[in-house]
């Protein structure tokens, strides 16, 4: 029953104007396998599968199907030819039901012109059951959590006979644990004999599925790497230096505690206790990080502090000054730095330049104001040296901030929070889709204003980030505080607190099922000599005479 | 204008290129280079116009098109809505709606000309002679439109020659403040239908001041400006007030607040307190000679004072926006709240104090009818200027000097209109024709830009995308 489908591209070359996006690129996806193209945000990743999946037609090269050329006039014909895409956004109707978007631009018509679903929805079950997908096919798609969605989209490839199935950037919609089911999605995928093209920057999870990893820079392939490759070695390939993934993070030397939250509850419109209870405190110079599955309450916590949320209890005392109560613009004055956990929502306003938001808490102060005249050249001034100081990649300041790429505006953001004195800093989800180098760059200036000897707060849901950091990692779960753990502590045991257990009986459960620890990255290391690595780089004629 | 975009990222690509290929580009992953070697921090090889290019592939791929910036992969908010884009979008389309607005009016024209009706009849026989018809009668009636708006050749002086300029700029002063207070609201988010019911309220309060008051010169007058202006921004602040509180829509409040000045302006005029003594119809008493704006050119014109103020207005509205802290918050919660909120900016007061500015502004135009061409209180004193002002601020996409441009476009039409019909015999509603399609061209960009060939859609869609998301990005400023 399975038809295997062998994918090849050769010298593929898309150029808009005499910008390229793609130089030459020869992939080949094995029947069967799932191939990783692995790059950073802007590396040509998505361009080369738009030409794949026929939204552009390629300046140059060719696309062989089990070695016949084809052209692909539209995705109709890249459909037609066994090859589906799951985007990044969703290409679904919202109103409509999970029958109705599969069925959408293939419906059928019983007598009378009325709408035949039944098809559908018995492929849907046949689908839902093999994969263990849980999808009701009369469910409507706002209805559903994004991880769901994301299967109706995996679905409605496959009905189509989808051979070879393209992943563009799939988790990064997704919380860790769908992105773990993703995973298991897509080994059974593989074994059921579909090729998978699975786009990604996030190296923990492109070595945990990946056959075979072609590692993109610039709109060039850059080589090829065995999943056994050490994170490290991936992470220098995709930008191009030397990156060094684990922080250089020295102990934190904690002096006194300075703040404090006490009994915190939030209560939401709902009537809901988003926060229940809860009782922390941060010394200055450490780092503590809050830990938890997105929408356990670390939003509304860190709301609360900032003065966003409406209906609080408790207390939050700031060197001894209760902040609870206060305008979100007086809980900035008393030295609060806090980066959102969303920029282009809460961080920063598009359509402004990014001089502006560079002190968008801060426009009405000295010197960028003399009463409510503001003045114009500070803000570029101060522009200039910010952008300078932390790197951001711009032409000029006076850019709308939405032109930047993800990792630069959230480097306008800490820049922003950073350039004050601060009392306290709280970041949410720090590096949320940044990419690699940018990540670095953001954990070091974190460490280093723990350094300064600033109380820090980082939010984060990839545990990851979590364990890099933290100096105290505090799990919440469903608005309580299941407890407080030092650094170090083990991945499952974080794991199976974020599931509400308790951390003693975490131990004691991690304790003896053994002490396998799949998937861990920390690589650092574990890899000191390269003299044999599984890395090849490609001798493909793209890379020319760059190298010595 | 998407095509112009193309060799800026082009530009910046080479720049970006040149370091890169400088450097040892690509150190061979097994032996990476040591830290100090690599780079530095000021290769700019990830670009961010290049990156975004990259991105979205020139532009040209919509589904993957939300910014770079969502690359948290949640989509941005809604704060760039339809309405949004419409008002704040590019100026060459709105110059290209006028012009395409005066087309099909002069189209129009044609149709009602008897010359036109006659060549049609033998259309194919002689079809120059239609066409010339059709040119004369819409040239006719423009070049009537024209002579009644700004420069009058068959004028005895020269002072009379240039009198229908001083007409439109009269009429232009209303458009323009009531304008201002539209764009002003809109640049903080608020949709304010309102500046009729806020002239109307301006209207009722310098008018009484200007007749029951008698007071000396100056002062006088400067009461009221004042009163108007206290007028209008009570009423306009007022829907602020309520939308901060119960967060009521304003447009549905100005809607109604609307009604309400109106019918309690029809109700003041019935009371003796405004009434016109010894006068049955619903009209107030003349204002004093102290409490009028004199007229600046001397008598024979119209052109009072209000004009002068309505540039003043304009001048400090674009000090409000562009250079002071009030207008960075206001800015600010138009483009994002919640980014606002986060900000420390207290969102509710700026709502409030936004909608009070709007409405000083509407009532400026209150002012300008009582104290400045009417002189006196009817119920017609707002005329239509409160939604006229609605498409003035449209058209001027709502930055202050060019809503001060379309007022006075907007100014041009209505004076002109008058002499169009005593000398051609168009009725002045193709006036209100053209000023219908001109609203309707913007609210259609990319039929605009279709009709002018400017979307280079057709074959290589690769620019089509970016300009609807620099539309969307960058066009606001």
């Amino acid at each position: 029953m399975v038809r295997v489908l062998k994918l090849e591209l050769r010298g593929i070359t898309k150029r808009f104007g005499s910008l390229i996006a793609n130089d030459h690129i020869d992939v080949v996806v094995e029947p069967g396998q799932i191939h990783c193209l692995l790059g950073e945000n802007g590396a040509g990743k998505s361009t080369l599968m738009n030409v794949l999946y026929g939204l552009y037609e390629p300046s140059e090269g060719e696309i062989l199907v089990d070695g016949k050329a084809v052209t692909f006039r539209g995705p109709g014909d890249a459909m037609a030819a066994g090859i589906g895409m799951v985007h990044q956004h969703f290409m679904l109707v919202p109103v409509f039901t999970v029958a109705e978007n599969v069925a959408l631009g293939a419906e059928t018509t019983k007598a009378g012109g009325f709408l035949n679903l039944d098809d559908t929805r018995r492929k849907i079950k046949e689908i839902s059951d093999k994969y263990g997908f849980d999808v009701d096919p009369d469910a409507l798609i706002e209805d559903l959590p994004v991880g769901v969605q994301q299967r109706v989209e995996i679905i409605k490839a496959l009905v189509r006979d989808a051979k070879v199935l393209i992943l563009d950037e799939p988790t990064a919609v997704l919380t860790p644990q769908d992105t773990d089911e993703l995973l298991d999605i897509m080994r059974q995928l593989k074994s059921n004999g579909t090729s998978i093209v699975f786009i990604s920057h996030k190296l923990r999870e492109v070595k945990a599925v990946s056959d075979t990893i072609t590692v993109i820079r610039r709109g060039k392939v850059v080589g090829t790497a065995d999943p056994g490759a050490s994170t490290t070695e991936l992470a220098s390939m995709m930008v191009g230096r030397a990156v060094n993934l684990t922080l250089d993070k020295a102990p934190a030397k904690p002096q006194e505690t300075t703040f404090q939250v006490k009994d915190l509850t939030v209560i939401a419109p709902t009537g809901q206790h988003v926060v229940d209870g809860i009782s922390f405190d941060i010394a200055r110079g450490e780092i503590l990080a809050v830990a938890g599955v997105q929408g356990n309450g670390q939003t509304e916590l860190t709301e609360a502090i900032l003065g966003l949320q409406e209906r609080c209890h408790g207390s939050i005392l700031l060197d001894g000054e209760e902040l609870l109560g206060h305008s979100v613009k007086e809980v900035l004055r008393a030295g609060v730095g806090f980066v959102p956990e969303d920029r282009t929502v809460d961080g920063l306003i598009g359509t402004f330049s990014i001089a502006e938001n560079l002190v968008l808490d801060l426009y009405d102060q000295a010197p960028y104001a003399k009463g409510i005249s503001m003045s114009p050249a500070r803000i570029l001034e101060n522009a200039k040296s910010r952008i300078d100081e932390f790197d951001v990649r711009t032409p000029s300041g006076a850019l709308a901030a939405g032109t930047l790429s993800g990792g630069n505006q959230q480097k306008v953001v800490m820049a922003r929070e950073l350039s004050r004195p601060l009392r306290l800093f709280i970041a949410s989800q720090p590096t949320r889709g940044v990419d690699v180098g940018s990540i670095e760059f953001l954990h070091k200036r974190i460490v280093a204003e723990r350094d300064q000897g600033t109380p820090v707060m980082i939010v984060s849901t990839e545990l990851d980030e979590v364990i890099e950091l933290a100096d105290r990692i505090a799990v919440l779960y469903k608005g309580k505080l299941v407890g407080i753990v030092p650094a170090g502590t083990g991945r499952d045991v974080l794991g199976l607190m974020m599931a509400g257990l308790s951390p003693e009986s975490a131990h004691a459960d991690t304790a003896h099922p053994g002490s396998a620890h799949p998937g861990s990255a920390s690589a650092g290391s574990a890899h000191p000599g390269s003299a044999h690595t599984p890395v090849q780089t490609s001798t493909s004629g793209a890379e020319g005479g760059d190298h010595e | 204008m998407s095509e112009q975009d193309q060799p800026k990222h082009v530009a910046d690509e080479n720049k970006t290129e040149t370091p890169a290929t400088r450097s040892p580009e690509n150190p061979a992953p097994a032996t990476p280079a040591p830290e100090t070697a690599a780079p530095g921090p000021k290769t700019p090889g990830e670009d961010a116009a290049a990156a975004t290019a990259l991105d979205t592939a020139g532009g040209a791929m919509q589904p993957s098109a939300v910014p770079v910036s969502a690359q948290s992969g949640i989509v941005p908010g809604g704060a760039d809505t339809l309405v949004r884009r419409i008002f704040t979008g590019s100026g060459i389309v709105s110059v290209l709606a006028v012009l395409l607005a005066l087309i099909l009016g002069g189209l129009l024209i044609a149709s009602t000309d008897k010359q036109v009706g006659a060549t049609a009849s033998y259309l194919f026989a002689r079809p120059s002679d239609f066409f010339s018809a059709v040119w004369n009668a819409a040239t006719r009636s423009y070049v009537a439109l024209f002579q009644g708006s700004v420069f009058n050749p068959r004028g005895s002086s020269v002072a009379v020659q240039f009198a229908p300029l001083m007409e439109t700029l009269t009429i232009a002063t209303p458009l323009i403040t009531a304008g201002l207070g539209v764009a002003l609201a809109f640049r903080a988010g608020l949709f304010n239908i309102g500046a009729q019911g806020q002239i109307i309220m301006a209207g009722i309060l310098a008018a009484w001041v200007g007749f029951a008051l008698h007071l000396p010169l100056g002062l006088h007058l400067l009461l009221v400006l004042i009163a108007g202006i206290v007028g209008g921004a009570l009423w306009g602040g007022l829907v602020g007030l309520l939308k901060a509180r119960t967060g009521a829509h304003e447009v549905i409040l100005t809607i109604m607040f609307n009604y309400i000045a109106l019918y309690f302006l029809r109700y003041l005029l019935n009371t003796p307190a405004f009434q016109r003594p010894g006068e049955s119809n619903p009209i107030s008493p003349i204002l004093d000679p102290s409490a009028v704006y004199p007229q600046i050119l001397g008598t024979q014109y119209r052109l009072h004072l209000g004009f002068l103020l309505a540039i003043a207005a304009t001048v400090f509205v674009w000090w409000l926006l562009n250079r002071s802290t009030v207008g960075f918050e206001f800015r600010a919660v138009g483009a994002n709240p919640k980014a606002a909120l986060t900000a420390g900016i207290n969102v509710p007061r700026a709502t409030v104090l936004v909608m009070a500015i709007a409405g000083a502004l509407a009532g400026m135009s209150g002012v300008a009818q009582v104290a400045g061409t009417e002189k006196v209180l009817t119920d017609g004193v707002a005329a239509t200027y409160g939604f006229d002002a609605i498409t003035v601020a449209l058209l001027g996409r709502s930055t202050p000097w060019g809503t001060f441009a379309a007022g006075l476009l907007f100014g041009a039409f209505r004076a002109g209109a008058v002499q169009m019909q005593i000398q051609t015999g168009t009725p002045i509603d193709i006036v209100l024709v053209v000023q219908s399609l001109i609203v309707l061209f913007i609210a259609a960009p990319p039929l605009v830009r279709a009709l002018f060939g400017l979307n280079p859609r057709k074959k290589k869609a690769a620019t089509a995308g970016k300009s609807k998301k620099a539309a969307i990005t960058g066009g606001a400023a």
